[in-house]
C-alpha cells in the first residue's frame, strides 16, 4: 500500500524540483508525461463542433475565452490522471453566471491541468488576475510576517481579523477529480502532519464521518463547521462526491488556527481572532503554514507550487497566494457615503457582508479584504489590507467629526 | 461522465480497500449488495463507451438513502452497463423487482385491445388517468454518461421522428433553451413543463449536466400525448386525460408508442430492448415496461381506513400524493398506480390498475354508506 504511493510521489517530486528550477523545463516534462500516460477518452464519436457547449447565455471567464478553435484543440487531451477539458469546464457550462458577478467557470482536476489546458487557462487567469501572464511573469511568495507594520487596528472599529489560504498536496488529484483513495490519502497526510504541531498550535482533528453530536454542536457554535457544499458552482464540478468521506476539521486548542480538510481544496488554512491584531493573526498564519510544510516534507510530501502560478489550488481564482486577509469592521458612516466603492476599488479591497461571500452587511459592519491573489506576495497583500483598513478607519473618524474625506489615488498594481 | 471517475484508470494503482466506499450508513439496494470482494472484481471493468463501476454507484454513495424508502443507488450509462456489471445489477434487479431472476424472461405486450374494461371508472371519484413509460435509443449513451454531441443527436432524431406524427397525434416540439416566456407559461399551466432536476438522486449521477442543452417537450395539439426529451431518460412518453377512461388513455399510449418506435426504426434506430430486461432505461427500477399507469382518485374514507395499506399491497398498487413521487395527498386525493415494472407486461399492469382502482372506488362507496369492506377484500395478486 505505501509503496504504490511512494512510487507515484517520486515522479511528482521530480516535477516539483523541476518546477523550482525552471518553468519551461517543467512544461516540457509535463507535456512528455501527457503522451506517456493512459487516460485518453475512449470514445469520441462526434466532431468537436458537435460537442462544443452552447455558451451564448453565459457570463463567466471560461465562456469568454473558450472559442470553438480552442475547444477543438483541447477536447481530446487529458492530463496523466485522465482529467479532460469537458470535466474542467463542466461547472461553467452548468452555471451560466450572473449578469453582475463574473465567476471563473472552470476548475483544475490536478496540477497538470494548468499545463495541459493552458490555452484556455492562461487567458482565464489573465482576465481574472488583472492581466497577470503566467508565460512571462513570476509570482513572488513571501511569508515573513515581521515585515508587516501598523497591523494592530483600533478595536473600537475592527471586531475581528482573519487570514485564509489553501494548500494542495503534490502528487494527489484535486477535489473535482480525486478518487476516494486519493482523498483519504490527503486526509492521512495532513492529519499526520497536524498532529506534530506544538505549543500554541497544538490541536485536534474532527473527522466529519465520526463526529459526535456534542463535537458537532461545539464546532457549529464556534463557527468552524463546514457542511456539504450546496453551491452548484462547487457541486457541478464534482467536489461533493462521496461526502463526508475523508473530510474533517482540525483546530488548535486556542481556536485561533484552523484547517479544513478536503472541502473545496485539499486544505484550507485559517488564522483568526477577535479584535484588530492583524499582525499577530498573520504571524500565526505564517508560522503555522511553515510548520505544516516542514512536517509534510519530513514525510516525503510537498505542496503544489511553481514560480509561474505560486500555490496551485482547485479554482484558478485562488492561484498565487490563495490568500484572503480580512477584517470585520464597523463603518456605519462610510457605509452611507457614495464614495465608498470607489475608495475600496482604489485601495484594492473588496467588501462583503459578515456572512462571507454573497451576504449583505448588517449594522454597518463589513467584511473588508484584499481583491488580489496572484502576482503579489502574501506580505504585500496583507500590508495592502492593513493600510487600506487604517485609511477607512481614518475616514470614518473624520466623518464622525463632520470633516470631509478624500478618495485616495489608485494603488499601482504589478506591471 | 460524472466528475473525474470516467477514464480514470489511475485509480487502479490504489488497492481495492483504499477505494471501496464507506457504506456503513447507507440504506439503498446498491449498498446492500456491493461487498468489498465484488467491488474488487468489478472495478477494473468498463463498458465500451467507458462507463465504470464508480460511475454506476456514485449516486448511491452520495445519497445514503432513507430509513423507510429503499432507493436503487445505481444507474446505467449505456445499454452494456447491464451486462458488464451484471454481477452487481442482477441482484439489485432481483431485490427491486420482487425476485426477478437473471434467467427470467420479460413479456412485452402493448396491444391495447388486450385490456378488459377500463373505460368506466367512476369520474365522480377518478379525476384523471395517465400512463407513462420511457424509451432509450439504441446506440447512444444514457443521460448519466452521454456527451453533449450524443444528447443533441438524440434530440435531433426525436424531433424528426415526432414531426412525422399526424392525426390526433399531430403536435409540436418546444426546446427548453429556445422557449418563449409565453410558451413556458402555457406549458406550466398545462402541467407539462419539466425543469432541471433538483433531486440529488439524479444530480449525483450526472443527469443534470449541460442543462438545458438538447432538452425539450413535445406534445400533440390535443394535449393528451406528451414526450419529454433528455430528462432522466432519452424519452419519457406520457398519455393522459381528465376523467376515468383509462382504456382510451392506454389506447392512445400504445398507438403513439408503436408509431414512434416505427419512425425511429425507419431512421435505423431501434429502442433498447432485450428479452430478459425488456425496455432498457437509466434507472434499474424502470426496467421491463418502465410503465406507471395511474389515476388521481378521491379516497377520503378509504385513506383513513386501517386496511388501506394492506389492500394496496394485495392489489400490487402504490400511493403517492398528487404532486407525484415524494409528495403528500391533498384533500383525500391520491395518485394510485402499479407498483411493478418488470416481470409483468404493459397490459397486465394496466389491468391491475383498472381492476384495483375499480375495487378501491367500490370500497370508498361502501365506507361512505357506513358499510364494511371485509367481504370484498382482495386476495394477494
Amino acid at each position: 500500500m505505501a509503496s504504490s504511493f511512494s512510487r507515484i510521489l517520486s515522479s511528482k517530486q521530480r516535477i516539483g524540483i523541476l518546477s523550482l528550477v525552471g518553468g519551461s523545463v517543467t512544461a516540457g516534462y509535463l507535456l512528455q508525461r501527457e503522451h506517456v500516460s493512459a487516460g485518453l477518452p475512449v470514445r469520441r464519436s462526434y466532431p468537436a463542433s458537435a460537442e462544443y457547449p452552447d455558451l451564448r447565455k453565459h457570463n463567466n471567464c471560461m465562456a469568454s475565452h473558450l472559442t470553438p478553435a480552442i475547444y477543438a484543440k483541447l477536447c481530446d487531451k487529458a492530463t496523466p490522471n485522465g482529467y479532460t477539458l469537458d470535466m474542467a469546464i463542466q461547472t461553467g457550462v452548468d452555471n451560466p453566471g450572473h449578469p453582475f458577478i463574473k465567476t471563473v467557470g472552470m476548475v483544475a482536476g490536478d496540477e497538470e491541468s494548468y499545463e495541459v489546458f493552458s490555452d484556455l487557462l492562461d487567458p482565464v487567469i489573465r482576465e481574472r488576475h488583472n492581466g497577470y501572464d503566467p508565460h512571462t511573469m513570476k509570482h513572488p511568495t513571501d511569508l515573513d510576517a515581521s515585515k508587516i507594520h501598523s497591523g494592530n487596528f483600533d478595536s473600537r472599529y475592527v471586531l475581528s481579523s482573519r487570514v485564509r489560504t489553501g494548500r494542495s498536496i503534490r502528487g494527489l488529484s484535486l477535489p473535482p477529480a480525486c478518487t476516494r483513495a486519493e482523498r483519504r490519502e490527503v486526509e492521512r497526510v495532513v492529519v499526520d502532519a497536524l498532529a506534530g504541531l506544538k505549543d500554541d498550535l497544538a490541536g485536534k482533528y474532527y473527522s466529519l464521518t465520526q463526529m459526535t453530536d456534542s463535537d458537532q454542536q461545539q464546532l457549529i457554535d464556534d463557527h468552524f463547521l463546514f457542511d456539504k457544499p450546496v453551491s452548484p458552482l462547487l457541486t457541478c464540478a464534482g467536489m461533493a462526491r462521496d461526502w463526508p468521506d475523508a473530510r474533517g476539521i482540525w483546530h488548535n486548542n486556542e481556536k485561533t488556527f484552523l484547517v479544513w480538510v478536503n472541502e473545496e481544496d485539499h486544505t484550507r488554512v485559517i488564522s483568526m481572532e477577535k479584535g484588530g491584531n492583524m499582525k499577530r493573526v498573520f504571524e500565526r498564519f505564517c508560522k503555522g503554514l511553515k510548520e505544516v510544510e516542514r512536517l509534510i516534507q519530513e514525510r516525503g510530501w510537498e505542496f503544489m507550487w511553481n514560480e509561474k502560478l505560486g500555490y496551485v489550488l482547485t479554482c484558478p481564482s485562488n492561484l498565487g497566494t490563495g490568500l484572503r486577509a480580512g477584517v470585520h469592521v464597523k463603518l456605519p458612516l462610510m457605509s452611507k457615503d457614495p464614495r465608498l466603492n470607489k475608495i475600496l476599488d482604489n485601495l484594492r479591497l473588496q467588501k462583503r457582508g459578515t456572512g462571507g461571500v454573497d451576504t449583505a452587511a448588517v449594522g454597518g459592519v463589513f467584511d473588508i479584504s484584499n481583491l488580489d491573489r496572484l502576482g503579489l506576495s502574501e506580505v504585500h497583500l496583507v500590508q495592502t489590507v492593513v493600510d487600506g483598513v487604517n485609511y477607512l478607519i481614518e475616514c470614518e473618524k473624520r466623518l464622525e467629526k463632520g470633516q470631509d474625506i478624500k478618495v485616495p489615488p489608485p494603488l499601482k498594481q504589478f506591471k | 461522465m460524472p466528475f473525474g471517475n470516467t477514464h480514470n484508470e489511475m485509480k487502479m494503482k490504489y488497492a481495492s480497500e483504499q477505494e471501496y466506499p464507506d457504506l456503513t450508513k447507507h440504506n439503498n439496494h446498491m449498498a446492500k449488495i456491493l461487498t468489498p470482494a465484488m467491488y474488487e472484481r468489478l472495478r477494473s471493468k468498463q463498458t465500451p463507451s467507458g462507463f465504470t463501476l464508480d460511475d454506476v454507484i456514485q449516486t448511491g454513495i452520495d445519497n445514503p438513502g432513507h430509513p423507510f424508502i429503499m432507493t436503487v443507488g445505481c444507474v446505467a450509462g449505456d445499454e452494456e452497463t447491464y451486462e458488464v456489471f451484471k454481477e452487481l445489477l442482477d441482484p439489485v434487479i432481483e431485490d427491486r423487482h420482487g425476485g426477478y431472476k437473471p434467467s427470467d424472461k420479460h413479456k412485452t405486450d402493448i396491444n391495447a385491445a388486450n385490456l378488459k374494461g377500463g373505460d368506466d371508472l367512476d369520474p365522480n371519484y377518478v379525476l384523471s388517468s395517465r400512463v407513462r413509460t420511457g424509451r432509450s435509443v439504441r446506440g447512444f449513451c444514457l443521460p448519466p454518461h452521454c456527451s453533449r454531441g450524443e444528447r443533441r443527436a438524440v434530440e435531433t432524431l426525436s424531433i424528426e421522428a415526432l414531426a412525422s406524427l399526424s392525426g390526433d397525434l399531430n403536435g409540436k416540439y418546444y426546446a427548453l433553451k429556445n422557449m418563449t416566456d409565453a410558451e413556458q407559461q402555457q406549458l406550466i399551466d398545462d402541467h407539462f413543463l419539466f425543469d432541471k432536476p433538483v433531486s440529488p438522486l439524479l444530480l449525483a449521477s450526472g443527469m443534470g449536466r449541460d442543462w438545458p442543452d438538447a432538452r425539450g417537450i413535445w406534445h400533440n395539439d390535443n394535449k393528451t400525448f406528451l414526450v419529454w426529451v433528455n430528462e432522466e431518460d432519452h424519452l419519457r412518453v406520457i398519455s393522459m386525460q381528465k376523467g376515468g377512461n383509462m382504456k382510451e388513455v392506454f389506447n392512445r399510449f400504445c398507438t403513439g408508442l408503436t408509431k414512434i418506435e416505427t419512425l425511429f426504426k425507419e431512421r435505423n434506430h431501434a429502442f433498447m430492448w432485450n428479452e430478459h430486461l425488456g425496455y432498457v432505461l437509466t434507472c434499474p427500477s424502470n426496467l421491463g415496461t418502465g410503465l406507471r399507469a395511474g389515476v388521481h382518485v378521491k379516497l377520503p374514507n378509504m385513506s383513513k381506513n386501517a386496511k388501506f395499506e394492506d389492500v394496496l399491497k394485495k392489489l400490487r398498487l402504490q400511493k403517492r400524493g398528487t404532486g407525484g413521487v415524494d409528495t403528500a395527498a391533498v384533500g383525500g386525493v391520491f395518485d394510485i398506480s402499479n407498483a411493478d415494472r418488470l416481470g409483468f407486461s404493459e397490459v397486465e399492469l394496466v389491468q391491475m390498475v383498472v381492476d384495483g382502482v375499480k375495487l378501491l372506488v367500490d370500497m370508498e362507496k361502501r365506507l361512505e354508506k357506513g358499510q364494511s369492506i371485509d367481504e370484498i377484500m382482495p386476495a394477494q395478486k
